[in-house]
């Protein structure tokens, strides 16, 4: 059995708001090499909840089981109560309007300028929708959430790596998921832009009232917006907890993550 | 010994990409008869390949017809048969060398194009992306890709044939003395249904084939830039066997029909 330490004072999970997403046993191996090992999660409602983990510890593949991008071998992943292991394509699709994900390196449509960028998820999701709703209304409050308006019409090779991020954020948000996953999403950007794009998500965590899903190795991003957090270790929820706590906790293996 | 096994297993993986190719062609059948159809997007495609590719076949078309007459005239005036060279060069080209050679340089144009460009796509996760926001990147990327190599291919290679067709002339004009009114004439005299048919129908075959492998390179393009530049690559040299195989099956088979 996994052992996994929950430092996280019990009584604060009677409290605990309701579920959106939740892992149970997840296995995922490549050949020989077991990546994940019985991974367990929950994400609460309105929560941030960071997962840290070494490179190649299985954190990027965990995030992709999430959303159907990669096929679990075993275990179970709830979704705001649907299985997404069990779903048909088409109810995925629609799970998914729910969803924003976070790409490490943005991945914007290098041949579609911001605009197009941003107009790329609502012509799936039209009927989330109002009819009358105006896509180009929808893409520039988008950009204004996160400050970019004036580049509406610019191509992703004319931004900038911050820039991009930001675009990329405001692409998730269009469709007003319920959870954002961000994949590293500090990862490559000067201190100056990380601390941007961190309070970039508190805000839009804030105004939207959103779960959070973070995976990173940043501390100060762990430290700044973490309800929670999870560390990831051989392929299994190590330990679980605030960061104060981890990062006050003398085990050799936790006390690793942040000596950085 | 070790020489026997590394032939066995480089035709085992040969068969093996053969396979997959064969399940990527069924996928594609089986996505492009299932709505929604991406018109915009194949019309996208259907212009930027004839744009990108109709210089380069205008060019090259006429370079043969020109190398073509002059290479041959010599031979024919010796026989007392330079009347022939319009018939000639008129079945060569339409038959065989213009459907050919358009189809190997728009290989390298469109097909290394392709691949490269869903190989690009896959390592920077926007395939991935696209997926996430709930476009079937299959349908969106590669079905209108090689529907649209299908349908441009046959529209470049005859524009081709008639530039080639043309160079021919200017060297007859200007060697012979010969008119327009009358090359023409002689050349289309000579061409007959059965040569005009076999070579249409191939050359929708060429374009398909250049679709499919450029697409398949690209959508299952290994990480990294190294991977981007061998799925080009790759893409460029499957591809021209694949058009020599294609050709030879054409001949076979016009061969059967002009018999019966």
């Amino acid at each position: 059995m996994k052992e996994t330490q929950d430092i996280a004072n019990q009584p604060k999970n009677l409290e605990r708001p309701p579920i959106v997403l939740q892992i149970k046993d997840l296995y995922k191996s490549f050949g020989e090499n077991n990546v994940l090992n019985g991974f367990n999660m929950t994400l609460y409602k309105g929560e941030n909840l960071v997962i840290m983990g070494k490179s190649g510890s299985g954190k990027s593949v965990m995030i992709k089981c999430l959303v159907g991008l990669m096929e679990a071998d075993s275990g179970s992943i709830t979704v705001m109560d649907k299985d997404i292991t069990t779903l048909n394509q088409e109810t995925l699709d629609i799970l998914r309007a729910d969803i924003g994900f976070l790409f490490q390196g943005s991945a914007l449509y290098d041949s579609m300028t911001v605009r197009e960028n941003l107009e790329f998820p609502l012509r799936r999701h039209s009927e989330k929708f109002d009819h009358k709703t105006d896509t180009n209304t929808m893409v520039i409050e988008a950009l204004k959430n996160v400050g970019l308006e004036s580049a509406i019409d610019l191509m992703p090779s004319e931004l900038s790596g911050g820039m991009k991020r930001r675009v990329a954020l405001a692409r998730t948000l269009i469709l007003q998921p319920k959870i954002i996953l961000y994949d590293e999403p500090t990862s490559g950007l000067d201190p100056i832009t990380s601390k941007e794009i961190i309070l970039l998500m508190k805000d839009i965590q804030t105004k939207y009232n959103t779960s959070s899903l973070i995976i990173t190795h940043d501390v100060d991003c762990a430290r700044y917006i973490s309800d929670r957090m999870i560390l990831l270790i051989d392929g299994v929820d190590y330990t679980v907890g605030t960061f104060k706590e981890l990062s006050a906790s003398n085990d050799p293996k936790i006390r690793a993550f942040f000596k950085q | 010994m070790s020489g026997i096994k590394s032939i066995e297993n480089q035709f085992n993986s040969f068969l093996k990409e053969i396979g997959e190719l064969s399940y990527f062609a069924g996928r594609y059948f089986k996505e492009a008869l299932k709505p929604p159809f991406e018109f915009k997007e194949l019309l996208r495609q259907c212009y930027s390949m004839g744009n990108r590719s109709l210089l380069l076949v205008a060019i090259t078309g006429f370079i043969i017809g020109l190398v073509l007459t002059l290479q041959t005239r010599p031979t024919l005036l010796e026989f007392g048969a330079v009347s022939w060279m319009p018939s000639m060069v008129g079945i060569s080209i339409v038959r065989e060398i213009g459907p050919m050679i358009m189809a190997l340089v728009c290989a390298g144009r469109i097909g290394s194009g392709i691949g490269a460009e869903l190989g690009s796509m896959r390592v920077t996760e926007q395939i991935d992306a696209m997926e996430v926001s709930g476009t079937n990147p299959f349908k969106y990327l590669v079905v209108t890709r090689i529907l649209a190599t299908t349908l441009m291919i046959p529209l470049l290679i005859i524009i081709g044939d008639a530039i080639a067709l043309y160079g021919s002339f200017l060297v007859e004009n200007l060697k012979g003395n010969v008119s327009f009114t009358l090359y023409f004439n002689q050349v289309f005299d000579s061409l007959e249904f059965g040569d005009i048919l076999p070579a249409t129908i191939k050359s929708f075959f060429f374009g398909f084939a250049i679709g499919l492998v450029g697409c398949f390179k690209g959508y299952y393009c290994k990480k990294g830039t190294a991977g981007v530049g061998k799925a080009a690559n790759s893409a460029v040299v499957f591809t021209s066997l694949l058009l020599f195989v294609i050709d030879f099956i054409a001949v076979f088979v016009a061969d059967i029909f002009y018999e019966l």
